[in-house]
Order: C-alpha cells, then structure tokens, then sequence
C-alpha cells in the first residue's frame, strides 16, 4: 500500500467501509455489502466519520444508487472533470467492494473486452474448454455478482458496446463454443461513464441507451465551492510538482474561475449579461491548469507574483479551441463583458495582447 | 375541538353542531377529504375563509361557465391599484366547498375578515423598496395565517417580508407544511395521505390534535386576533340565524381558535367571549369595496420567480386530486405522452422502468410513495436520459400546468374595465362603435396620455386603436383609428388576469412575453425590440427594464448579426422618443451599445461568402447601423455637433485630429463602429457591392483618404476580379450617390482616372455594368456629370487625392464667399473664431 502510487478506493477507505458495514442495520440488496442509504453516506459523508467522496447535490448521488438498487445499468454522463470516474469506483467500492472490473473504452476497445477471450495456447492443445476461456471483467462480475464498470462508453466501437445488449437486458452471457452460458449472480450490475461532449463519437444504439438509466453530473454550483476546489487544487499541485512558490491572490484564482463560469454558463455572474459559450467544455481542471501553468510563468520569468498577463495565455488557449468561431466569442466576451469591469483593467489589456 | 355530530345526541338546548374543519389551503389531499367529510356531515350552512363582501358571489360557482382556476377579487372602486385576490383552483378545498353546499343547496357564507378592512390599511411601502404603483397589495399586507388571500396576487410585492411579515414563522404560513417537514418529507400532500388520512378516524380530528399542538401556548395578536375574532362571530351568527348543522372550512392553523376545547360539548366552551371579540373588531377602518371573479392561470398560481408563498406545483396538485388511483404511473404515463408529442422517442419500457426508479428513490429515501420529487427524477434519468432540456418542458407543461381559468359573462365588471373606462373619460376618448380617427400632436400633454393609454392597450391585446400610417411626420406626431367593437369587452376580461389597471396590466403582459415562457428557441429579437419600443411608447418604465434584459440576453445568443444589425435602428431610434415623450430610457443605450459591439465583433464573418440578393440585404443594413450609430450618444464628444450620416466629413482639413481630440481615449460608438468597417475593405470572398459600399462610408467619413480609395477601387476593378463584381462594387460604392460625383470633383476624378485607364477591351467589357449603375441616376444628375466631366477633361489638372479637400475650394474667391459663410456660421450658432482660409 505504500509502494503504490495510487491505491484503489476500497483499500484508501477501507477503514470508513468497514465502519459503515459495522453499523448498517437497513436491508442489504443481494450482493450488496452496504444498504442502499449505506452507499449514500459513504460518498456524500456524514459530516463525522466519513469523509465526503464526491461534493454535489445528495440527489444525483441518490438516484445513481437507487438505479443500481433496480436492476438498471447506469450512465454517468458529464463534461470532462466531473468527477465520473471517481464517483463510479466509489460506489463500486461501497457495493461490491471491489471497484477493479475495469473496461477502459477506446476506439481500439474489441468484443473480447467485454465478453471473453481465448488462450491460444490451451485452446489448440486442448480444445474449447472453460480452462482456455479467458474471462472479461463483466464476464467475473456477472458470475460474482459484483459491479463492473466501463470507462468512456461511447468510445467504444458501436459493434462492441452492442455486445452488452444481451448482458444487461438477458443477464446472461451466452458462450456458444462450449454449448454454456454465464448466468449472472445477485448484485451484478453495470456502471458506464461517457463524456457528454464526445456523444457523437459512438452514439449509443437506442437499443442500449434503453437499458441505462442517465444521470448527469453537474458542474460546480456556485463560484464559492469552484474556487475554493481550484485554491486547494492548485494549492497540491504546485506542491506535488514541485513548483517554486508564486504568490497568488484570491483575487486572480477568483477571476478565471468568474471567467470560466460565465463563459460556461453564458451568463455573467450578476445575471445581466448573456454571453456565448465556446466550444470548449471550460471545465474546473482546466482553470486548475491555466492557473497552475500561470504560476511557473510566474515563478520562472516573472517577478514571483501571479499577474494578469501570467494567466491570459492559457485562459485564451483554454476558450479558443476552435480558432474561427471561438475567437469571436471570446472577443465578444472580452468586449461587452471584461471591458466594462473597472477593477478587470489589467486582465483586458492582458487578454487583447494575448489576442 | 369540534363538537362531532352524533346522532344520538338529542339537543338538549339549541345547541348547534359546529364543525371545524381545518384544511391545507390549494392542497388536494385536503380537497378530497373536505368533500368526503362535507357529505358525510351534511351541513345545512357551510363557512369558508374568505372576504364576506363575496357571499352574492359564491353562488355562482353553481355556473358551469365559472370554471377553475379562478380567483375572487375584492378591490376598491375608483382606485384599482388596490385590491386583493383570492384564487380557488379545482383542488383547492375552499373550491370544494363551494361545490359542495351549490350542488346540497346550503347556503355558504365567506367568515374571514372583510376585504373592506383588510384594504383600508394602506400597506407601508419600506422605503427603497419599488413604488407598488398597480400592484395589488394584499389584504392588508401578510398578516396571519395562509388565507386565500395570502397567496400571491400577480405582480406580488414581497410577499413573504411585506410590512408586519418580516418574523413570521413558515409554521403559521403553512402550518401542515411545517409538520410535514418536520418529518422530512418535502411534499406536504404525501405527507397528509400517508399521515393523516391514513389515521383510522377523520383526518380532521387529526388535525385539529396536531394544531392544537402546534398552538399550544399561542396567543394571536394584532390582524390574525382580529380575523379570528371575526371567524367566531361568523359562527355565532350562524348559530343565532338557526342553523343546525354548521361546517367552518378555515386553515388548519385556525381550527384551535374556532374550537377551543378538544372533546365533546356544545360549541364554544373555552372561547373568548363574544363581547371580547366586539371589542377586538371595534372601529375597523373601512372602505367601499366591490368584488368579482376573474380568470386564473396555473402559472400564476404557481410560485415562481422567488415569491414565497403559493404552490409551486398545482399541475402536479391537479393531477393528484383529479386521478383516481396509482397516481405515480399515470403522471409518468402522461409525461411520457408529453414528451412523445414533441416527438421524443418514449416507449412503455421507459414508462415501466421510470415508475421502478422511482419506487426504489422513494425507498431509499425511506418514504411510503413516491412524490413529486422521486418522480421528477425518474423523468430525467429515464424518459429524457439525463438531458434537462425535455425535464422542463414537463415541468411546464405538467408540473405548473398551462390551465387557464374561464369567467362567465354575467360576472361584475372586472376592474379593469372599470379602469380604463374612467381613463378615458379621463383623456375624453369615449368608447364608440364607428370609426373614428385622431391625429395626435405628442407636444400636448393631453395627446400624449391618449397615446400611451391606447400604446397600453395595444400591449395588452386589446386593439381599439390602430395606429395609421407610417411614421415620417416627425415623432411628435400619431393618427389613430378608433372604434370600439363588442368582442374587446371579452378581451378586456381575458386581459385582467394580468391586472386590475390599464398600466400595471400591460406592464405585468410586457414582463409575461419578454420572459417568452411558451415560445420554443426563445423570443425572435425582432419581437423584443417591438416590445421595447412598445414599452417606451406606453411609458411603462418597470416593464422596459426587463424587456431590455430580455433583449441584451438574447442579442448575446443571436448568432445571426443581420438580426442585430435589424434590430440596432429601432434601438437607436426608440431612444429619441425619450426626448418627446419624456420618458426615461436609461438602460437603452447600456443595451444599444453592446448590440453595436457584437455587431463590430460579428461583422466580419457576416459579410464574406455572401451572394447577391444576401449582399443587397447587407447593404441596407450596414447603411441603417451607419445612419443609427450617429443617433448612440457619445460620451466624450460635444452634443452640439451631430455627425450627419452620408456626407462627407464636416471640414476636410484635419479629420484625423479631430477624431483625435475628442477620442480621449475612451472608445466611442462611432469610432469603434468605423474601426470595424476598415478592417474590411480588401477582405477575400467580400462581395463586391459590400465592398464599394463599406469604401464609400469610410471614404465619407474620413477614415480613408483619396489616395488609398483610388487604391482600393483600381484593386477592385483590375482584371482579376471579374466584371460582374467590378461592376457590383461601383454600383455599391455609388449606390443613391450620383449628386456626389457633381459635387466632389475628387470622387469623379477617381472614376474618371478608372474609366480613362482601362484598356479597349476592358472597356468595352465593363460599358454595360456602369451603364446600369449611371442609368440609375436622375437625369439632371447625368447631365451635371457629364458636364464635370467635361470640364475635367478641359482642365485636366485635378490632382487626385492628397489634399482631401472638395475640389470646389479650388477657385473660391474668398473675399466674394465670406458673406455666406458668415451667414452658415450665424445659422449654425459659431459665431466665434475666425475662418480659418487655406493655406
């Protein structure tokens, strides 16, 4: 555990999971090692004993818990740095205790992935046989009775994330060379995340978005809670890079957090001006990164303090991702939003030299 | 408590059976078992919370043509700003009571205080907090209890932190709400079925145990002793007129104060005494109030925009009273139907699945049944798969409901009628069948109250004038047809939903359409605009403030700057009315000028790739932004000296120094505007008529001088663009100019040194497409020209651009001139300094 970089969920909090379990007295679905409310306190905290997994509204946290409590597979959608991930291996860890059936979707995801292998080696000396099978993770989870999870579903090949059609609407897993099939235990179920933004790579069939039930993640909701997660961010990481010390303000980490909030939500944050958004999800990582990438600047060829200029390049290279029609919406922004701001007059003129 | 009737209870004196029923106001669980409990006591009175001066109307809900939602409406006559409502929708208990005693034929009494009191108050408005000018106030302000007339009248003041609210306790505003809380769930309605009526007995004798607990201790003071007092004497009056068998349907909060003593026993015992109450209600001011039903909408009723009090979702209360059973499946059932109607794919499956999730979030949330808020979940998670977009149009269409009331026609008038029939004696307009038409001089105070009284009407949807013909006659002038058709008495009627005076209706219809609740992809900018322009000739200053903010959000998300550039004129021009009507238009330039900033920013993309007709288009539309920017005030640069639009910069000496000096540093419309058109002229893939055209403003602005056009204009016709643009950007270029070039020796010079330049061949390619642009002109206009050109090829000594000055000074001789330029410079107010001769 101390060798590992990163040590999974239900290792890191195995104390708090086993505290959990101790004093659940509601009914456990099958297969389950907490109660669905359980689950809930392990991720959102109880303020005491167990710390907060994930910060965001209780009921996007209830309604991911009570879909898996149903035989429902559930999609977790989301703009990248919403923490889809990490809420899906929570509450692996808190269901099944084992947040590790893992498949990582990519383009060059194949069927095997999802529903088995072969061993070559066994299966020309032997023959099929349930030796020379190689399992997938949801073909363990099924027969375990334990969740698995897809990462980046829509990345997938469409052919591949057809294969679990029949998983989740049959719950079972034909394997026609050997003549069996793998019936899925009490308490499999399926937990898949996709980027809300690369919904047009693999669209999911209707057939298979049927399946799932949505929740979506929402982005911070108050600039309060995104700057305060940005300032402890940024805060770790120029510790963990080992990044000379720059001061920052509140005050700039503030401004490209307002920035990145009111670009997103095309709204200013008084709610009296619309703006356009871009086409860049503008998440909270990134302000994370222009601000960490604004403090080395500061630190290396500035004078060690975090300036406007310091952060109006990435801010720029974060809003222009496309370089026609985000332009315009930037410069739109620049001028009828941070012109207007008489204490924002440094950051305009540092945004128009960065162009 | 109540005293329940029992059967064998022989009267031993007179002794009447008073039962008090307290109800959860516009709760359909209430609802449900009043009417139960109302037919099974079978009252020969029934007593409802609400204004008495309403008895003569109660009847009426026997009227098939009165249909909910619907409200009371008490207001004093003469002075209809105040007035207060009570709405009843067809789950609200006190509804169900009416219905009950019309079709048992009891008569039915209102028992709260009377609205004649209630308005005598004159609500103190807090200092600083927005004139409530046409704004209903409520009964008195927010005194005790959740009274029908507690709920929020259609504009609300602040309803909830009103004079005398400021501490008020959520309990006493509903106080079954609190309880349910207090037990954690956040739908009172589920709460009531799932607690009280659940409960073996009545859920009334439940209720009045808990209330009684929730009052222990409790003395009430000041308005709701006084209500109290008058509910009391109401029932003792009932008792004195003989009747037997009373029913008093009131909040549940005052069931305590009805009843005092839980337990058997004749009615009363335990109650202040009747002399006390005489003297609680001794000298209550009063006024003169007349009251009527109007029409309600489920929107209104529904809180919404951060008012307090109110429900906030009566489609979803409606559905619970109107649906026999399983009301979980069949609201995600209609979901799903309405979610298919907009031709979202939702199969059974969905609905199936949809109804599982929301039984497991209610158990996981520990609650018996799944509410509104299970529910909505289970729409977003499974019928819309986690996209909010269809979540909302649920949510209006079902969660609030678009159900909109109907008043039968043998109703009082509505207030609102009365209103405007007193303004127009007022502005001596009587309403007349024949046409009548009236020419309006703005100038007179008089004219201009009939004008923004007709304006509001207009707004409001109620078309007795039409205004006719073009504006033009300057904008001190306005002609009307009048005539008063027999349908607009309805429209008035449909229009007082809005509110009880002209003004504050139409400015509460402006808030209602620029809020563009209905419209799918938001309010079209043209009909903003309209509404903007609309609001600056109704003198409606509260409405403008949200038209304008509607209008800036959603200039910022037109992508299309041809909307824009549309919509600039009338901004810039809607701000001049300010000067004749006197009225203020702050926020109008704050909102023109960022319009003019998205269009500088977006203009660029706009005018390349362009074809013919588009560019055409364009033209005008650059021509109009041009005319209007000269309109924005400008900062920094003196008023006295406007900047006409469309003729050559003033003195040809030194634009450049001028710009300069009253620039100042800060950007002014005008500049930034010109900033925007310079940086296009050479553009690729600009069409050549916007190219001529954008040369010729700059050129007439100063911005480029002689040299650089001629430079512009020998790119724009060499060979290696083809004749139909060449043509095109002269004909933009000279587009309604021919009087120009016999005016502006340097200009013609420019097209004579083009002309003469090109080859045989080039000529003879172009001859056609110039002779359609000089073929436009007016022939004396070609007969001056040709006679300029003449007399340059005579002269041939023009010498093209450098200097910038009309060529006309040329041959001036000074001594013979300066008579008239003293005379110019008398006309335009200069008399100072001196005339600066040419060097």
């Amino acid at each position: 555990m101390t060798t590992v970089l990163r040590a999974h969920a239900e290792d890191q909090y195995a104390e708090e999971l086993a505290i959990l379990a101790e004093e659940d007295d509601r009914p456990r679905p099958a297969g389950w090692r907490l109660s669905p409310r359980a689950v809930t306190t392990y991720i959102l905290g109880d303020g005491d004993r167990v710390t907060p997994k994930y910060i965001g509204p209780r009921r996007v946290v209830e309604v991911a818990v009570a879909t898996l409590a149903t035989d429902r597979a559930l999609l977790l959608l989301g703009v990248p740095g919403t923490a889809k991930t990490w809420l899906s291996e929570h509450l692996a860890a808190a269901v099944s205790g084992d947040s590790t059936l893992l498949v990582q979707g990519t383009a060059g995801t194949v069927e095997e992935a999802v529903r088995y292998g072969w061993n070559y080696a066994r299966l020309l000396a032997e023959g099929p046989s349930g030796r020379a099978l190689t399992p997938s993770p949801v073909m363990r989870a099924m027969a375990e009775g334990r969740l698995a999870r897809i990462e980046e579903l829509t990345r997938m090949p469409s052919d591949v994330q057809d294969a679990l059609i029949t998983v989740l609407s049959e719950k079972t897993l034909p394997i026609p060379e050997l003549n069996r099939e793998v019936q899925a235990l009490r308490g499999f179920n399926l937990i898949a995340t996709a980027n809300d933004r690369d919904r047009g790579v693999n669209e999911l069939s209707s057939a298979l978005r049927r399946r799932f039930n949505t929740v979506v993640l929402p982005l911070p909701a108050t600039t309060e809670e995104e700057v305060d997660i940005v300032s402890r961010r940024v805060g770790q990481l120029g510790r963990s890079l080992e990044l000379p010390a720059a001061a920052t303000g509140p005050e700039e980490i503030r401004r490209v957090v307002t920035v990145f909030r009111e670009l997103r939500a095309g709204v200013t944050e008084d709610g009296r001006t619309k703006v356009k958004s871009p086409s860049g999800p503008l998440s909270t990582a990134e302000a994370i990164s222009v601000l960490t990438g604004g403090i080395a600047l500061a630190a290396h060829f500035g004078d060690g303090v975090l300036r406007p200029r310091d952060v109006a390049d990435g801010i720029v290279g974060a809003v222009v991702q496309d370089p026609v029609s985000d332009r315009v919406v930037w410069h739109e922004y620049l001028e009828t939003v941070v012109r207007e701001r008489r204490d924002w007059h440094d950051l305009y003129r540092a945004c128009r030299d960065a162009g | 408590m109540k005293a329940r009737p029992r059967p064998d209870e022989g009267p031993v004196k007179v002794t009447a059976q008073v039962a008090v029923l307290g109800i959860r106001h516009h709760g359909p669980g209430s609802a449900r078992s009043l009417r139960a409990e109302l037919e099974r006591l079978g009252p020969d009175v029934v007593l409802v919370e609400g204004p008495p001066e309403a008895d003569a109307l109660a009847g009426m809900a026997a009227d098939p043509g009165l249909r909910p939602p619907v409200a009371l409406l008490a207001y004093v006559p003469g002075e209809p700003s105040r007035a207060a409502f009570w709405p009843f929708a067809v789950f609200s208990p006190e509804w169900q009571a009416l219905r009950h005693a019309v079709e048992a034929e009891v008569p039915v009494r209102f028992c709260d205080l009377p609205a004649a009191c209630g308005l005598a108050f004159r609500p103190d408005v807090p200092p600083g907090s927005p004139p409530a000018d046409g704004v209903p106030p409520r009964a008195g302000g927010p005194g005790a209890g959740a009274g029908p007339g507690e709920p929020p009248p259609p504009p609300p003041p602040d309803a909830d932190a009103g004079p005398g609210a400021g501490g008020e306790p959520a309990v006493r505003i509903d106080p079954i709400g609190a309880l349910a809380r207090a037990a954690g769930h956040d739908d009172p309605e589920r709460w009531w079925e799932d607690v009280v009526e659940h409960r073996g007995d009545t859920p009334f004798q439940a209720i009045a145990e808990a209330m009684a607990a929730v009052r222990e201790g409790y003395v009430p003071t000041g308005r709701e002793a006084r209500r109290e007092a008058i509910m009391r004497r109401a029932i003792r009056r009932a008792i004195k007129d003989g009747f037997g068998r009373i029913a008093v349907v009131c909040g549940a909060w005052h069931v305590p104060a009805l009843a005092h003593a839980p337990g058997e026993g004749p009615w009363g015992a335990g109650l202040p005494a009747a002399g006390a109450d005489d003297a609680l209600l001794r000298g209550l001011p009063r006024v003169k109030v007349e009251t009527t039903w109007v029409p309600w909408t489920y929107g209104r009723l529904a809180a919404r925009g951060g008012y307090g009090a109110g429900v906030a979702s009566p489609g979803w209360y409606h559905h619970l009273f109107v649906s026999p059973d399983r009301p979980v499946e069949r609201w995600l059932t209609a979901a799903a139907g309405v979610l298919r109607e907009e031709g979202l794919p939702t199969s059974s499956g969905h609905v199936i699945e949809a109804v599982r999730l929301a039984r497991s979030l209610a158990a996981l949330r520990e609650r018996p049944l799944a509410g509104l808020a299970e529910v909505t979940e289970a729409v977003r998670a499974v019928l819309c798969e986690g996209d909010d977009l269809p979540v909302e149009l649920v949510r209006r269409r079902m969660v609030v409901g678009e159900r909109l009331g109907r008043v039968p026609a043998s109703a009082p008038a509505v207030p609102l009628a009365r209103h405007l029939r007193r303004e127009g004696r007022r502005v001596r307009l009587t309403p007349e069948a024949p046409e009548r038409e009236h020419d309006l001089d703005l100038r007179r105070p008089l004219d201009l109250e009939r004008s923004r009284l007709l304006h509001r009407l207009r707004l409001l949807g109620v078309g007795w004038g039409v205004p006719r013909g073009g504006r033009g006659k300057g904008t001190f002038r306005e002609s009307w047809t009048l005539a008063w058709r027999p349908e607009l008495d309805l429209d008035l009627i449909e229009a007082s939903v809005w509110g009880t005076t002209v003004p504050a209706a139409a400015t509460a219809r402006v808030r209602d359409l620029a809020a563009g609740e209905g419209a799918r992809g938001g309010v079209p900018l043209a009909v903003l605009t309209g509404l903007v322009e609309g609001c600056l000739l109704a003198d409606l200053p509260e409405a403008l403030a949200e038209a304008l903010d509607a209008l800036s959000a959603r200039a910022a998300m037109d992508g299309d700057v041809t909307h824009l550039m549309a919509a600039l004129p009338a901004m810039a021009r809607a701000r001049r009315y300010g000067d004749v009507r006197g009225t203020p238009a702050a926020g109008l330039a704050a909102v023109a000028d960022a319009m003019l900033g998205r269009i500088c920013v977006g203009l660029g993309g706009a005018v390349t790739g362009v074809n013919d007709a588009a560019a055409r288009e364009l033209v005008g539309h650059v021509d109009a932004v041009h005319a209007a920017v000269a309109l924005l005030p400008d900062p920094s640069v003196d008023p006295a000296v406007p900047v006409a639009p469309g003729t050559p910069a003033v003195p040809a000496a030194a634009p450049e120094a001028a710009e300069g000096a009253r620039g100042g540093g800060e950007e002014t419309p005008r500049r930034r505007w010109l900033a925007a058109l310079r940086a296009l002229p050479g553009r690729s893939g600009l069409h050549g008529m916007i190219e001529g055209r954008l040369t010729r403003i700059l050129l007439d602005s100063g911005e480029l001088d002689a040299g650089r056009v001629g430079t512009l204009m020998a790119r724009a016709m060499s060979a290696g663009h083809p004749p139909a643009r060449a043509a095109a950007w002269i004909e933009g270029f000279l587009s309604g100019g021919g009087l120009l070039l016999v005016h502006d020796a340097r200009l013609l010079a420019l097209v004579d040194e083009w002309v003469t330049g090109l080859t045989p061949e080039a000529f003879t390619g172009v001859l056609p497409l110039l002779r359609r642009t000089f073929g436009a002109f007016a022939p004396p206009e070609r007969r001056s020209i040709g006679a300029r050109v003449r007399a340059l090829g005579a002269g041939a000594a023009v010498p093209g651009g450098g200097t910038g000055g009309p060529e006309g000074m040329e041959g001036v001789d000074e001594e013979r001139a300066a008579p008239a330029v003293r005379a110019v410079r008398a006309i335009l107010g200069r008399t100072s300094g001196t005339w600066r001769t040419r060097a």
